[in-house]
């Protein structure tokens, strides 16, 4: 059958019988991709314990799980985002932004947990200037973000004339969240784990997140439904720079400085986890437990390339060919159902 | 008579199982204007795109001045001399004039570089044929009517011994038009045939040698235009059994008024419509396609920004600013358009069902309430008979007719007063439709307003008590149950009866 026929918005026996055998594809793929993911991280695990002794100990797991986790807040907005049918480049900016601004504040006098809640403050306020360039100026995601990553790189710059602060004054009640732990675990995990949870939960069940999916899986479907799709996508690339800013936060707490130049290529490795764990660049799919699956799995094959003693030059290499693997899949099984 | 330059027998073309040509014959003499007629979906789209190259029939046979042909792609068919004007623009915005007119002769050229002092100058030359528009404009910043002249000097330039003419002159103003037909004349002249798709038969009378009529995919009749006249053409174009079983119609007087819209304007597709819709009738809407009759509906539901008029639910008089408003006051849209704007295709039933009015269903803690998502869609879903794995299932897993019913179930969900259905049964199979037809009735009798848009006259027909015809964002007549015939509604909307109202018109717009 012709791609043209295969068009026509008749439906033949014969596409009806194979739709029939789609459902259960449909139904399951969501969960399918992610108990893939889960398989392939376990297999890498497995193969790696016999390959270094080292692999399968709790320090190397908690250094990966530290090493993705605040990432991994970030990676929430992002995959929101994604589901709406946006994107944002500028998050690794406006980690450092909310960084070197608390910082600042910080050293300029004023106590840290009021600086941090201004620092994250002014990241929601770049992510509602974003919204606003996307929803009434009209210009897409792409470039909108793309041009405040610049933006708030430079602005980095300017607040701290390109040199990065040190915050070793940090009161030790703040620098905990960072680096302190509860019972062996990291703070900073266990903010993970509740951000993702709830973020995750949220997804599911709420009302206000339910739209997002519409407006990402058809918009003027959504705006015929009645939805205000500009104003979800304005309070998701809000969201999205809220958390990114959160994140800077943490940041700060966890290296006792502000570094300007920090988290630049961070958007481009969020963007892939969030793609690897089954987000849509065309929007209207994608699942927060996945999209922390992928960012598990770029983290698990990071670590076993440095256990593995290969070269660092390998990595960015590998992780774009996984990338690429994971969205071929994804538009191999997308251009049946079309 | 000589060979015929283009000559086509016995062509069929199925999309699925819908057949949009049955063992169609079409003949087309040298130095002829032959017209083509037929109502939406009698298949003349379908032809043309054959013979330029872009469809393949399933059987029968195209000869070129007598030689069997196969025309296996458009660029073929432009080595063959056949040049199509599309109803639709296909021009690229960003390029100019210039560009755009020549881009089927720089595909062809094989010199590496352009000569843009040249191809102004020719373009030009061309383009003064129609209308003096600047060739060194960018085509997106020209008005349709402009870009639809450049479309048509886009297709001059080619060497071409057949041209079509898919509805020329639906976005142009009376004087282009006669532009138009003298240049169309002039062609004819230099011995190049051409086929003239057209509902306006005042066009068709004054410009055309012979009319051939096609309906529901087949062959009618061809006559000389001498020989014939506008009323037994349209007659051939609809004179159709109407084969399908409808359900009963408003046997009684209808009751109080539901909605009532007075001199509703959005500015630039529907001007000063009024309708009143009373309890218990099912209320239709006629026109061609492209006259206003969606926009008409989508300004209705505040879907389209309201330049002047009212409208009343009820006798309430309500604010709509946008379509949230509409559905607020029971004034429901279900889109022609099922997939582009109608269902979440990757979505699930459930969701599906209730994208309409999520707050009904969301807690306390602006939780949704899934059970009580999932007994709503699974309600709705038993009532309409939409035959599913599940109300978890995604709508893609549907035929077309329960992916439909699905899109009416959204709009059952909020108990609405008034339904505007754009197109309900396109594209869906029989036993969907039949199905659709009598929930549409079985609503109705318990007090639910129900205007149908519909471009299928038995349906407009069969279904309707009372049928509204459009005409250039115009109402051009009301149509009573004893008055409803196809060709009644075929002169209404094409302007057979009054041709001086009809390019008046034709000027506004």
């Amino acid at each position: 059958m012709s791609p043209r026929e295969a068009e026509a918005p008749i439906m033949t026996a014969q596409m009806k019988s194979e739709s029939q055998g789609a459902r259960w594809n449909l139904a399951r793929l969501g969960s399918m991709r992610e108990a893939g993911l889960i398989v392939i991280i376990l297999a890498l695990c497995i193969a790696m314990s016999f390959a270094s002794p080292h692999f399968l100990t709790w320090g190397n797991f908690r250094a990966m799980l530290m090493s993705f986790s605040i990432e991994g807040i970030v990676v929430v907005g992002m995959t929101i985002l994604l589901i709406v049918g946006g994107i944002d480049l500028s998050v690794g900016s406006v980690v450092a932004f909310s960084m070197v601004v608390s910082g600042a504040l910080f050293l300029a006098g004023l106590d840290p947990w009021t600086a941090s809640l201004i620092g994250i403050a002014v990241s929601a306020l770049i992510g509602a200037v974003m919204g606003f360039f996307v929803t009434v100026v009209g210009l897409n995601h792409f470039i909108t973000s793309l041009a405040a990553m610049v933006i708030v790189r430079g602005l980095c710059l300017i607040v701290t004339k390109g040199t990065p602060l040190s915050l070793f004054t940090l009161p030790p009640a703040f620098k905990a969240i960072g680096q302190g732990s509860f019972h062996g675990v990291p703070y900073v995990i266990i903010i993970f784990v509740v951000v993702v949870a709830v973020f995750d939960f949220l997804l599911r069940r709420a009302t206000a997140f339910r739209k997002v999916f519409y407006t990402g899986s058809n918009e003027k479907a959504a705006q015929y439904s009645g939805i205000r799709t500009k104003q979800v996508k304005f309070w998701v690339t809000v969201l999205s720079s809220t958390l990114a800013g959160f994140a800077g936060v943490i940041y700060m707490s966890r290296f006792g400085a502000a570094t300007p130049t920090f988290g630049a290529g961070m958007e481009l490795n969020i963007i892939a986890a969030a793609v690897i764990g089954g987000a849509s660049l065309n929007g209207g799919s994608g699942t927060i437990f996945g999209a922390i699956l992928g960012m598990a799995l770029l983290s698990v094959v990071t670590s076993s390339l440095i256990l593995l003693d290969i070269s660092v030059y390998w990595q960015d290499m590998i992780k774009g060919c996984i990338l690429l693997a994971a969205v071929s899949i994804d538009h191999l099984l997308h251009r049946r159902k079309a | 008579m000589s060979t015929p330059i283009l000559e086509i027998s016995g062509v069929s073309k199925s999309f699925g199982a819908i057949k949009a040509l049955t063992g169609i014959d079409f003949s087309l003499a040298p130095g002829e204007i032959h017209a083509l007629c037929g109502e939406n979906g009698a298949g003349k789209s379908t032809l043309m795109n054959i013979i330029a190259g872009v469809l393949q029939p399933d059987k029968g046979e195209i000869r070129i001045a007598g030689e069997r042909t196969v025309i296996a792609n458009p660029a073929a068919a432009q080595r063959l001399g056949i040049a199509l004007v599309h109803q639709e623009i296909a021009l690229c915005p960003d390029a100019t004039v210039a560009e755009n007119i020549f881009m089927p002769a720089i595909n062809s050229r094989r010199a590496p570089l352009m000569n843009f002092r040249r191809l102004h100058a020719e373009a030009q030359k061309v383009m003064d044929l129609l209308a003096p528009i600047p060739v060194r404009t960018k085509v997106g910043d020209l008005s349709i009517s402009n870009q639809q002249l450049v479309e048509i000097a886009k297709a001059l330039t080619l060497d071409c011994r057949v041209l079509i003419l898919d509805e020329p002159t639906a976005a142009l103003t009376e004087p282009e038009a006669q532009r138009l037909f003298a240049i169309v004349r002039e062609l004819r002249s230099r011995g190049i045939s051409i086929i003239y798709i057209s509902h306006r038969m005042a066009e068709i009378f004054s410009l055309c040698d012979r009319v051939t009529v096609f309906r529901d995919g087949r062959y009618v009749a061809t006559d000389e235009i001498v020989s014939t006249t506008p009323d037994e053409v349209v007659r051939k174009m609809v004179g159709r059994e109407i084969a399908q079983l409808y359900p009963d119609k408003l046997n009684e007087a209808p009751g109080r008024t539901l909605l009532k819209v007075s001199g509703l304007s959005d500015g630039e597709r529907c001007f000063g419509v009024s309708l009143e819709l009373r309890a218990g009738e099912i209320l239709g809407i006629g026109g061609l396609i492209g006259s206003g009759r969606s926009e008409m509906a989508q300004t209705m539901c505040g879907l389209r920004s309201v330049a002047a008029g009212e409208v009343e639910i009820d006798g309430q008089p309500i604010r709509i600013s946008c379509y949230a408003d509409a559905v607020k006051a029971g004034l429901v849209y279900l889109s022609e358009d099922r997939k582009g704007s109608g269902v979440f295709l990757d979505m699930s039933i459930a969701a599906n069902v209730s994208a309409l009015d999520l707050g009904k269903l969301t807690g306390k803690l602006g939780l949704l309430d899934r059970r009580a998502e999932t007994a709503q869609a699974t309600e709705l879903a038993k009532r309409l008979g939409v035959r599913m794995g599940g109300v978890g299932a995604a709508v893609s897993t549907l035929s077309g007719g329960n992916q439909q019913k699905v899109a009416i179930a959204k709009q059952l969900s909020v108990d609405p007063r008034v339904m505007v259905m754009d197109e309900p049964t396109r594209g869906i199979d029989v036993g969907a439709k039949a199905e659709i037809h009598r929930l549409l009735r079985e609503l109705a009798s318990r007090g639910v307003g129900i205007v149908v848009i519909s471009s299928e006259m038995p349906e407009l027909i069969g279904l309707c008590d009372r049928v509204l015809v459009v005409r250039e964002g115009r109402v051009a007549g009301e149509l009573a149950a004893d008055e409803l015939g196809e060709e009644a509604i075929i002169m209404l909307a094409s302007g057979v009866q009054s041709n001086s109202h009809n390019a008046r018109a034709q000027n506004v717009a």
